[in-house]
């Protein structure tokens, strides 16, 4: 939780931006001349999540890189949204195959500015999580074993939105979907399938990966830097709330992202060559449920009747998640862990001294269980 | 231009795709009420000196200015109100009120300390407006029709100005210096004080023309009587008079044992100036509960730390040499305190009444125009009475008896009696409703446990007059300010310009508008709106 060490300037660094900042300490997004890489305009939904983690992700990326990236995009939402012919609202070199060949599209963009000694130039793949997880899975592990000096994005919404909602192999279990038994008794996808790409990159032992969400820019923003910072293949999997195909409110994008997280449904980390290196820890804890009730592909298990036994075993995988990447902070609740609560100390961050995180208090060295599946 | 195989058009910009149309609904920037405003008696802009003191450096200047607006007692403020606005507060949902009241001492403080002063305009209106009365109720008044431009005048009967600041509230409450400084700016406006000049008759002092208008804030310094049989060697006194000779003449003499008959602030501050004058048991006698007393809770909290004792459910039927007879009451259903029957003995070398105060309203027995109510003078919503010009306000006129409650008196009177001269009705601006907890997304502030103000060595509170409550250091009092939630006003977080996905939110670096919605993109979505910490946004439906 480097995000929250800034102490006592109301808002800490929960918030996008804080006038009470250095300059220097505020996120790309607080800035005005932030590169809005995805720009006005786009096609997609009120409160789409996925525009939003690309624009994180891109910006950060720009800043990290003084502008100098080519992003290569696989088919999906993100594609669709942003270049209906001859439109674009892309704002950096952005070039589009097809929908399995992203990861492998840029390899080559990687490889060929290598062979014309522009290595200074950063490439970025995207896709959604049709792209990584199913159709572009065999490009994206080949990346992966060759270490490609690829970063790639997975924007997760966790099903195939931009064709009508049906599953992908990152939809989770319960969830309906148009082809996941939308009507019926028991609608709602089955337990037990599925894949962990974050694990499964870790597995290929590459520089880094990690997991974030749009409700946390500024821990989003630093893991992007991070990577920019590493060579060879890396991996960032966003979660991207998705209005439309989970039937949620539209203002309700960034809460599910903040929820997702509180809950422990999606664990937040960042892993270096195979182990993981930090956790994000849950804040406020809070029953799946509260999650679950907010989305309508779940209303299911609200209605008729509450379906217990699914949200027990929903629940279960949420308490497993916690349980493995050890997501509970000591003392419950406590912004600043291993901190003593001293209050005449907390002003002293004004000093100047910037944000480093702390090694000791908010990373989890995670050296068993890296294999398996935490949903 | 050349174009590739295939290619029939240029390449667009989406910018060209006016997303705005598909927007049913508009999120627009508004000003809630923040409840400590709506709480403040003298209706200062809290959220808006946090926000300033938040800042820390030249953002106290900017703070102290801004309470000087609302409140000429920045110092006195800190340290004696019973702060409405902490009640109020939002963030008592979340962990503990926020400290207003220690921030507000540390910025009145820092406001003495480094000479900051106000000035009254160079523009005279060459109105006159008379004041009776010296207390917190006229000089309020005084400060802020000068600072209006009128030219006024104070004339108290008393030998001092401060009223029931200096007479009523003990020094280790109030030190006298802070007093003081804060007076003497009220009189560097250019406002003329006359003490000892006690007006015996209102009509009288208005008959030669020489004021356009007068406010009346005599306060209420007659103490009340109770009925109590007393031997000859009885020894009674009141409260007032005992508080007013602290300051004044002779120090009362009170004897070992002290009991004093009342549950009010003053009862309190009766016991605790016992105690500070020798007193080795000072009980307070009470026919209700504790959880009835009008008393403030922390007066009740720092008496009991001093040693004060309390006897609940008790009147006293008899008062003789040395001894008190208590009857024991109990409450009925009602909750009113009913005598039992039951007798007990107090001993006691004085008694002390602190039963409430009257007005001595004989200034205005000759005005025929001016009602008197209950003991206390009728006022409009514009604090005017019955008598065209003649303006009443703090504890003479119908309300809840209070320093600050007297200073708002004074504030609002002040304006009326501009309008009334102006010829031109004040007429309030309309207040925006309330910032709720609800309206509030608590996710986003950090957690921060309130500092409490250290208290001065309970020994040393036994025999010294010096000021129990210590103040904030600058620290301290940065870290409490910066627990505000600006509750319904932005505070420039950044938050929407964050976290719309249509980049329709800008960002304008002007105080006056921080931020604006880009009504060709929005969407609609309310992304904005819910993720903004302080619920100064919301959504309102597009004529369709």
């Amino acid at each position: 939780m480097a995000e929250q060490q800034i102490k006592g300037y109301q808002t800490g660094t929960f918030v996008v931006g804080n006038r009470l900042l250095d300059p220097e300490q505020r996120s790309t997004q607080a800035r005005t001349e932030r590169s809005n890489t995805l720009t006005s305009g786009h096609r997609a939904c009120q409160g789409c999540g996925e525009a939003l983690g690309a624009r994180y992700t891109l910006d950060a990326a720009m800043r990290a890189t003084d502008g100098n990236l080519v992003a290569c995009n696989a088919t999906g939402c993100l594609e669709v949204f942003s270049t209906p012919y001859p439109e674009s609202s892309w704002q950096l070199p952005w070039v589009h195959s097809l929908f399995g060949n992203a990861p492998a599209v840029a390899a080559g963009v990687a490889a060929a500015l290598k062979a014309k000694g522009r290595e200074d130039i950063r490439v970025v793949g995207q896709a959604g999580d049709g792209g990584t997880v199913d159709i572009g899975f065999g490009c994206l592990s080949g990346m992966f074993e060759r270490n490609d000096d690829v970063l790639f994005v997975c924007y997760d919404n966790e099903g195939y939105m931009n064709t009508g909602v049906q599953r992908s192999g990152a939809t989770p279990p319960a969830a309906r979907t148009a082809n996941t038994k939308p009507v019926g008794p028991e609608p709602g996808n089955v337990f037990g399938q599925g894949k962990n790409v974050p694990m499964i990159a870790m597995a290929h032992e590459i520089p880094y990966v990690a997991t974030a969400t749009v409700a946390e820019p500024r821990d989003l923003e630093r893991k992007v830097e991070r990577a920019m910072e590493l060579r060879g293949a890396r991996y960032i999997h966003v979660f991207v709330p998705c209005p439309l195909g989970w039937g949620a409110a539209s203002k309700d994008t960034i809460r599910l992202a903040r929820l997702v997280k509180e809950t422990g449904v999606f664990p937040v980390f960042a892993a270096e060559d195979g182990e993981v290196t930090e956790v994000s820890k849950i804040r406020r804890h809070v029953p799946v449920t509260e999650y679950l009730k907010l989305q309508r592909r779940y209303a299911h298990l609200f209605k008729p009747e509450v379906n217990t036994e699914v949200i027990e075993r929903l629940q279960a995988g949420a308490d497993r998640n916690i349980r493995r990447f050890d997501l509970l902070a000591t003392d419950e609740g406590a912004d600043f862990p291993g901190e003593a609560t001293d209050q005449a100390g907390e002003l002293h961050d004004e000093s100047g001294t910037p944000p480093a995180p702390d090694a000791d208090s908010n990373t989890t060295m995670l050296l068993k269980e890296t294999h398996g599946n935490p949903r | 231009m050349e174009k590739p195989f295939a290619i029939t058009l240029d390449v667009g910009s989406s910018l060209a795709n006016k997303t705005g149309s598909w927007r049913t609904e508009r999120a627009v920037y508004t000003d809630r009420l923040p409840p400590c405003n709506h709480g403040c008696p003298a209706g200062e802009n809290i959220q808006q000196w946090l926000y300033d003191a938040e800042e820390g450096g030249e953002g106290y200047e900017r703070a102290w200015r801004q309470i000087m607006l609302d409140n000429p007692f920045p110092a006195i403020m800190g340290r004696v109100c019973y702060h409405p606005c902490e009640t109020a507060c939002n963030r008592a949902e979340l962990d503990e009120a926020v400290g207003i009241n220690s921030v507000e001492r540390f910025l009145g403080d820092e406001g003495i300390g480094q000479g900051w002063t106000v000035e009254a305009p160079p523009g005279r209106t060459g109105k006159r407006v008379l004041i009776v009365g010296a207390g917190p109720s006229g000089l309020s008044a005084a400060y802020f029709l000068a600072r209006m431009g009128h030219e006024v005048t104070i004339r108290e009967a008393g030998p001092m100005a401060g009223g029931m600041m200096r007479f009523g509230i003990p020094k280790y409450r109030l030190p006298r210096d802070v007093l003081d400084a804060e007076v003497q700016r009220i009189l560097d406006l250019g406002v003329e004080l006359e003490l000892d000049s006690k007006v015996e008759d209102v009509v009288e002092a208005g008959r030669d023309g020489e004021f356009d208008a007068t406010f009346l804030a005599i306060g209420a310094q007659v103490g009340k009587r109770a009925y109590i049989p007393a031997g000859s060697a009885a020894h009674m006194l009141d409260a007032v008079s005992m508080l007013h000779d602290m300051e004044t003449g002779e120090k009362p003499l009170l004897g070992r044992r002290v009991a004093i008959y009342g549950g009010g602030n003053t009862a309190m501050d009766a016991a605790r100036t016992a105690r500070r004058l020798g007193a080795e048991e000072a009980v307070v006698v009470y026919r209700r509960t504790r959880e009835q007393m009008p008393a403030h809770e922390t007066e009740v909290e720092e008496a009991e730390e001093e040693g004060v004792m309390m006897r609940w459910l008790s009147t006293i039927k008899q008062a003789g040499d040395g001894r008190l007879v208590l009857e024991k009451m109990e409450l009925d259903e009602s909750g009113f305190p009913q005598p039992t029957g039951e007798f007990d003995e107090l001993e006691s070398d004085a008694l002390v009444l602190a039963l409430g105060q009257e007005c001595d309203l004989s200034l205005v027995e000759a005005a025929d125009d001016i009602e008197v109510e209950d003991g206390v003078v009728a006022v409009g919503p514009d604090m005017m009475t019955g008598r065209p010009g003649v303006f009443a306000g703090g504890d003479m006129v119908p309300a809840e008896r209070s320093v600050t409650i007297a200073i708002g008196h004074g504030k609002k009177a002040a304006r009326n009696i501009d309008g009334y001269l102006r010829g031109e009705p004040f007429v309030h601006p309309p207040v925006p409703e309330i910032a709720t907890f609800e309206t509030l997304n608590p996710w986003y502030y950090a957690d921060a446990p309130r500092t409490h103000r250290p208290k001065l060595d309970a020994v040393r509170r036994q025999d010294s007059f010096d000021e129990v409550v210590v103040g904030f250091d600058e620290s301290n009092a940065l870290f409490e300010a910066r627990r505000c939630m600006s509750c319904g006003n932005c505070f420039s977080c950044d938050n929407c310009f964050g976290v719309c996905p249509d980049n329709a939110v800008l960002k304008l670096d002007d105080p006056n508008e921080r931020y604006r919605i880009d009504l060709d993109f929005c969407k609609g979505c309310g992304i904005c709106v819910a993720e903004c910490p302080s619920g100064a946004i919301q959504m309102f439906p597009e004529q369709i």
